[in-house]
């Protein structure tokens, strides 16, 4: 039996891009394929019959016909548009940024469906959270973990030994916690809190329900926020462009 | 192989135009050779002068060959209202309708976090210049209706809130010949929510 011609998958949009003067190539996220890009026929037509269902923040049930070179939207049902997202300026860009994410740091057929889950489920709690930020972080550090590039927290990366409860560094290059020692030869580390690493550590290893009940001042904040963004730009060798956005939104 | 040096040119700088291909490229310089001298020589008028005449309206940004464009120049519109739109090549749809007789002002793209494409590259600054101290009513939103488009919409409602200006945006709904059972929820819930007496 050959492959069949067309199959049926869960899909989050992440990109779209114009194809001529009416079609779309959209990348979708799925849990069984990992990234793909199909072609949407016709969706910038007003009264297309995929339109707003292939837009990117939407979780849609999708029909593709397998093409020569990419494959071919055929249906698109929307499961959740994520519509209290795209109401709000700062939801919707926190969207944005994890879509981003996701298309950085992911490769074309490459299942991986406890990313897929994540990446639904924190767009669900950005949806209904005031706490965004934690949201976000949580999101980061199984983003990571799932792609292999968790963060080592519990002993020094270098001489492995338990870590104490002082100031320790961070080390993007070496993919974790360094002692105070170790970090005298590592030229580019930051330090990071005792309080910082606690919280790091329990997000690692918690639901988010434990997460989410976490009280973390703002100075902190933005400490768990630079250390994780420092390592993600390491490993893509190059800025995450969306936090530029979100910066200027924080700040405004 | 083009042995001509004068065609292969012309070929050469026809491909680079989008949609044309090799093949197009040179009939169309084969065309244009066959057709009377006067008829080439407007054609590159044409071109050069679309480079040297038009610019960017000191007002709303639109392209023109006056400052400011005939738009802004006109006194029988209304300078109260300024509609805001992603690109110049919005603007002919919208005074197609024959419903608009305000002013607008051209953002020339729209935000996209993902492309880096922030406040700072877009004319919004120059909007935000534009409605201090101003007698500007109403400023229409008339991004387009996708996802960075909305986030445009909604980083300027914000800016112009505290201005006391009122705010709209395009109304979004089914469109002429769509079909109901393939609408995607977003757009059937705002159209339920916007609908109108009948």
């Amino acid at each position: 039996m050959g492959i069949p011609r067309s199959y049926q998958t869960q899909a989050i949009v992440i990109k779209q891009i114009k194809l001529g003067e009416v079609d779309k190539i959209i990348t979708v996220y799925t849990p069984e394929f990992g990234k793909l890009k199909a072609v949407a026929k016709g969706a910038c037509r007003p009264g297309s019959n995929l339109g707003g269902n292939v837009e990117p923040l939407t979780h849609s049930l999708m029909m593709l016909a397998r093409g020569r070179n990419l494959d071919i939207v055929t249906q698109s049902q929307t499961i959740d548009g994520f519509l209290a997202l795209k109401s709000d300026l700062w939801r919707m860009s926190c969207g944005l940024y994890l879509l981003e994410l996701v298309d950085s740091f992911t490769v074309v057929n490459s299942g991986n469906p406890p990313l897929f889950d994540l990446l639904l489920s924190t767009l669900c709690w950005l949806c209904q959270t005031d706490s965004s930020e934690i949201a976000l972080r949580y999101f980061e550090l199984h983003f990571l973990d799932y792609l292999g590039y968790r963060p080592q927290l519990h002993q020094c990366v270098i001489c492995t030994l338990p870590l104490k409860p002082v100031v320790n560094f961070f080390s993007s290059r070496q993919g974790g916690i360094l002692c105070p020692q170790c970090s005298e030869k590592e030229s580019e580390s930051h330090p990071i809190a005792v309080d910082a690493l606690k919280i790091l550590r329990l997000w690692q290893d918690c639901d988010y329900s434990t997460a989410k009940r976490v009280k973390v001042k703002s100075e902190l904040s933005s400490q768990l926020r630079q250390v994780i963004q420092e390592y993600m730009k390491y490993l893509l060798q190059r800025e995450v462009k969306s936090i530029t956005w979100l910066e200027q939104l924080r700040g405004s | 192989m083009i042995s001509c040096e004068p065609v292969a040119r012309l070929v050469e700088a026809f491909n680079k135009l989008p949609g044309i291909g090799p093949k197009s490229a040179q009939r169309l310089a084969y065309y244009l050779l066959r057709r009377p001298d006067e008829e080439a020589e407007a054609l590159a008028e044409a071109i050069l002068a679309l480079k040297e005449k038009i610019r960017l309206c000191s007002l709303c940004f639109n392209i023109t060959d006056c400052d400011p464009c005939l738009i802004c120049q006109d006194k029988e519109r209304d300078h109260s209202k300024i509609c805001v739109v992603e690109r110049p090549s919005d603007i002919p749809p919208l005074e197609r309708t024959g419903k608009y007789k305000g002013v607008y002002h051209v953002l020339h793209g729209a935000v996209s976090p993902a492309q880096g494409i922030g406040s700072e590259e877009l004319k919004i600054k120059e909007l935000s210049s534009r409605l201090q101290g101003s007698s500007v009513a109403e400023v229409i939103l008339a991004t387009n209706p996708n996802l960075e488009g909305e986030t445009t919409a909604m980083y300027l409602r914000r800016m112009i809130l505290p201005l006391g200006i009122r705010i709209t945006r395009l109304a979004r709904g089914l469109p002429f010949g769509a079909d109901l059972e393939y609408a995607d929820d977003m757009t059937l819930g705002q159209a339920l929510e916007d609908r109108q007496e009948f």
